[in-house]
């Protein structure tokens, strides 16, 4: 299994060179000089080119390459012009933000959508089916934006159920101590129940309009993949032994069908994760997708760059945990691995 | 859970396990509802064995899936009652149908690696039935699956208890399954194709283990098959089924001495055996009206047409160390590291010959074919085709040469081998269109042309794939291929998925069209009787070697090589 991983890591070395390389010449390409930006309107020539001349800019490519990539190699990503902060820090700090954001979305999304497609599918044509159809095609047909400020307005603002969508904490209490950066397993790991009460409330409301966005995906491609495998021969074999249906949907059609529906998870994943920026900015949320945002409309190539290569990484780790996943569910990969 | 039905106690008198009464299941579809099976009755006593026979569409699988209430969703009994053990089934509640299913009744499928759970060890997957029907407690439940394993002559049951199913040959897997249906000692067992796509010594292995497993218990078996053969060489009685219909119940010695009804006599005509000639397979008026077969003999001072030299394919056995080692590629895979599939083999094809190439599958007899087809490269060797060496010509190059025009194929699969948004004038003209400089205008003549040389009416010309029936599928792919006038045809199972009645057709339309444009055929198959039919000469392989080779009735009446003997002796040889 460890050489299997070894192996596939290996092979992702040359994606990885790729990504640094296109994202290096991409920002480069981006309209927009950074150095005027930096300086100010009122700058003088003088001082833009001054500017220019500290942030190494009038370099040929080449060279501000290999300055790149050898800051790379010391987890430097540079600093944003803006902010004048390291790009590293920051996204250190809004990573888990968007992760623990997410995952947790995702995971709600799933607890609703796999049970829904497979009833759906068991009970194809039925009332659930339908259900699931309009639920699903309802989710994924509004925009973020709005089931978020829907939610926000219903459970906010009428009901005051929720607290306000001011981020990750509410002014009252502090942030738990940094060991994951994802403050619901921090305050659990610390005991401090307050603060994870408090992240939790946080979290509901953006996680529930991330879950509604992603339930299509998952419940579609759940439902037509158990209908594919309720179809096949050794469901019928299942049956035709006798096998109580707890049995052969769960054992025997749902492990099977479980491929398919494993592969848009990962997809619905890292679609989120990068581009949740609405979501975000409703909840006032300190995540990765709006800080690359207001990067890019500043020309800010730095924390673009840092972006573009940190969500990379995560999706070919992503990758890598699918395929575990189905070396896991299917042992016939195990064998090509 | 219900109490096991036993009917020895059942007031003495003779009642039959199973009795099928006035059964009529209907299938509802976008066109209305459709009567697959009509007001059929069946009775099958304790211990009998019971054969179905019938061509697709038949409504013989459909007859079982009602007994065992495993119809698909759209289908439904809609008259008569079919009665087990005197139980009324089409009342039985759905629990009391899945307590009965596996442990009173139980079915073997066609496609044995598709009938097992493809990521679930086969091992559990027995488990499941015995727990399911509580037939051994938790803890020695392992031991029971793997005494079942025992039972179906599983060698090292031990291990094979931790294997997947693809991890096993096609026969292993079967064995699984009807371990699987025997698990729990049923008393109906229902094999539906239960050989289909096996070869014949594994046929003959499955059916004998099934055949005595059920005797040694005193089961009652139903056969369901297309085979007449198979069904008259293993059943007590045989049951016709034509469209939903029974049209004949005789016990199988008399079925094939004396056949009632008309269908029984047409598909009995169809069945490939010894001893006659491919017209005496189509129905009588029709033999009366065909010509007679030409009888040419290949001239043998002619220069052969194909002849091919110490062939050899090889593949790397696919393994992490082998693919590391290529991908540094420094060291040569070592030579037990390499795969022979075809291993030095040297026959040649006359003009006008038509040469049979059988064997089991694995013995390299499609690795051979798409050699010749220059589909695949061969690793040494030499194909000489009309005296030039095109086996030097590598494959990729191959589709646009000259040459390409000379061989032509005919596949397996007459669905899966049209491009399904092609009409069949498109397809006939593929060929025409890729390899010949016909013009636009020319094209439909020619389409047309063809379609009437392979007996297609001009009508289902514009037609795609699926509203052709399989025999006119199959004659469009004959058209395909002899469009560009070719010397050789390779003939890849072309008839095994057809039924017997439109196999007869096919066979006597190839020999037609042979007889006509003077072509070779290299007629690869697993059907003996059908090679026996239509070669000249056979071609005899086994794990990528010829082990025999000569003219057709000498190597089917006096075999030399002892591999050729058991292929022959496992052919079922119905009670004639």
């Amino acid at each position: 299994m460890l050489t299997t991983i070894g192996k596939r890591l290996l092979t992702v070395l040359p994606t990885l060179i790729g990504v640094i390389i296109v994202t290096f010449l991409l920002t480069r390409a981006l309209p927009g000089d950074p150095a005027a930006y930096f300086a100010g309107p009122a700058a003088s020539k003088e001082a833009v080119e001054q500017i220019r001349v500290s942030l190494g800019l009038d370099k040929p490519l080449p060279e501000q390459f290999i300055r790149y990539v050898k800051d790379l190699t010391q987890g430097n990503l540079g600093n944003s012009l803006s902010t004048g902060r390291p790009v590293t820090t920051e996204i250190v700090s809004r990573l888990p933000a968007s992760a623990e954001l997410t995952l947790l979305g995702l995971i709600l999304s799933m607890m609703i959508a796999v049970p829904l497609g497979i009833l759906a599918a068991v009970k194809q044509g039925s009332w659930i089916d339908h259900t699931c159809r309009v639920v699903a095609t309802a989710g994924v047909s509004l925009p973020v934006f709005f089931t978020g400020l829907l939610l926000v307005y219903v459970f906010y603002y009428i009901l005051g159920w929720s607290p306000a969508p001011i981020g990750r904490l509410d002014a009252f209490t502090s942030a738990p101590p940094n060991y994951t950066g994802f403050y619901l397993i921090d305050s659990l790991v610390t005991g401090n129940w307050e603060t994870f009460r408090a992240t939790l409330s946080q979290l509901i409301l953006p996680a529930a309009t991330l879950c509604i966005f992603s339930l299509a995906p998952i419940a579609r491609m759940t439902r037509a993949s158990m209908l594919a495998v309720l179809a096949s021969e050794f469901v019928r074999t299942a049956r035709a032994s006798g096998l109580d249906g707890r049995t052969v949907i769960i054992t025997y059609a749902f492990r099977n069908a479980m491929l398919p529906v494993v592969t848009t998870l990962g997809m619905v994943f890292s679609f989120l994760l990068g581009a949740n920026v609405l979501v975000e900015k409703v909840f006032a949320w300190p995540g990765i997708g709006s800080y690359a945002v207001e990067a890019l409309l500043q020309s800010d190539f730095a924390p673009v760059q840092g972006f573009v290569l940190t969500m990379a990484v995560l999706y070919v780790l992503l990758n890598l945990l699918i395929d575990i996943l189905y070396g896991v569910i299917d042992p016939r990969v195990r064998l090509e691995g | 859970m219900l109490k096991a039905p036993t009917p020895e106690v059942d007031v003495g008198t003779a009642l039959p396990l199973l009795d099928i009464r006035n059964l009529t299941v209907e299938f509802a579809t976008r066109r209305g509802t459709v009567q697959a099976v009509k007001k059929v009755n069946i009775t099958l006593a304790k211990g009998e064995t019971l054969g179905i026979v019938g061509e697709s569409g038949s409504g013989k699988s459909v007859t079982s899936y009602a007994v065992m209430r495993i119809l698909d969703r759209a289908g439904s009994i809609a008259e008569g009652s079919v009665l087990f053990s005197g139980l009324d089934l089409r009342a039985a509640p759905e629990s009391e149908m899945r307590d009965l299913r596996g442990r009173e009744m139980s079915m073997i499928f066609q496609s044995p690696r598709l009938a097992l759970n493809p990521i679930r060890k086969i091992g559990h997957q027995i488990e499941d039935v015995l727990l399911q029907h509580a037939q051994v407690g938790n803890e020695s439940v392992a031991d029971k699956a793997i005494e079942v394993l025992e039972q179906v002559r599983i060698a090292r049951p031990k291990e094979r208890y931790h294997a997947y199913p693809f991890e096993l040959s096609g026969g292993m897997c079967q064995r699984v399954v009807i371990a699987l249906a025997l698990a729990c000692r049923p008393q109906l067992l229902i094999a539906d194709e239960p050989t289909t796509g096996l070869d014949v010594t594994t046929q003959k292995a499955v059916m004998d283990l099934v055949v005595e497993l059920t005797r040694e218990r005193g089961m009652s078996t139903i056969l369901i098959t297309h085979d007449l053969g198979l069904a008259a060489a293993y059943c007590d009685k045989v049951v016709v089924m034509e469209k939903g219909l029974v049209v004949e119940t005789s016990p199988s010695e008399t079925i094939f001495k004396a056949p009632a009804h008309a269908y029984t006599r047409k598909l009995m005509r169809a069945t490939p055996r010894p001893g006659i000639t491919l017209r005496d397979l189509l129905p009588e008026d029709e033999a009366a009206r065909a010509r007679p077969l030409a009888n040419k003999p290949v001239l043998a001072d002619e220069a052969p047409l194909l002849v091919v030299e110490n062939l050899v394919k090889e593949y790397p056995r696919k393994g992490v160390s082998t693919s590391i080692k290529k991908m540094f590629g420094t060291t040569p895979v070592p030579e037990n590291e390499v795969f022979r599939a075809v291993d030095g083999i040297s026959f040649t094809i006359g003009r006008g010959e038509s040469v049979g190439l059988v064997g089991e599958s694995g013995c390299g007899k499609s690795t051979t074919s798409m050699m010749l087809m220059r589909l695949i490269d061969k690793t040494s060797g030499t194909i000489a085709f009309g005296g030039e060496d095109i086996g030097a010509i590598p494959a990729r190059n191959f589709a646009t040469l000259p040459q390409r025009k000379k061989i032509q194929m005919v596949f397996q699969d007459p669905t899966d081998s049209l491009n399904p948004r092609f009409t069949a004038a498109r397809a006939i003209a593929d060929p025409l269109l890729r390899l010949s400089d016909i013009s636009r205008g020319a094209l439909r003549a020619k389409c047309e042309e063809l379609a009437t040389q392979v007996g297609l009416p001009l009508q289902f010309l514009d037609r795609f794939p699926h509203q052709l029936s399989g025999g006119q599928k199959a004659r469009v792919g004959i058209a395909r291929a002899i469009a560009l006038k070719p010397d050789l045809i390779i003939l890849d199972e072309p008839t095994a998925a057809l039924d017997v009645s439109v196999q007869a057709v096919v066979l006597n339309l190839l020999q037609d069209l042979k007889d006509e444009l003077g072509m070779s055929y290299l007629f690869v198959s697993h059907d003996l009787n059908v090679v026996r039919l239509l070669c000249d000469r056979v071609i005899v392989m086994n794990t990528g070697r010829i082990v025999e080779q000569g003219p057709t009735q000498r190597v089917m009446e006096a075999p030399e090589a002892a591999y050729t003997r058991d292929l022959l002796a496992a052919i079922p040889h119905p009670p004639v």
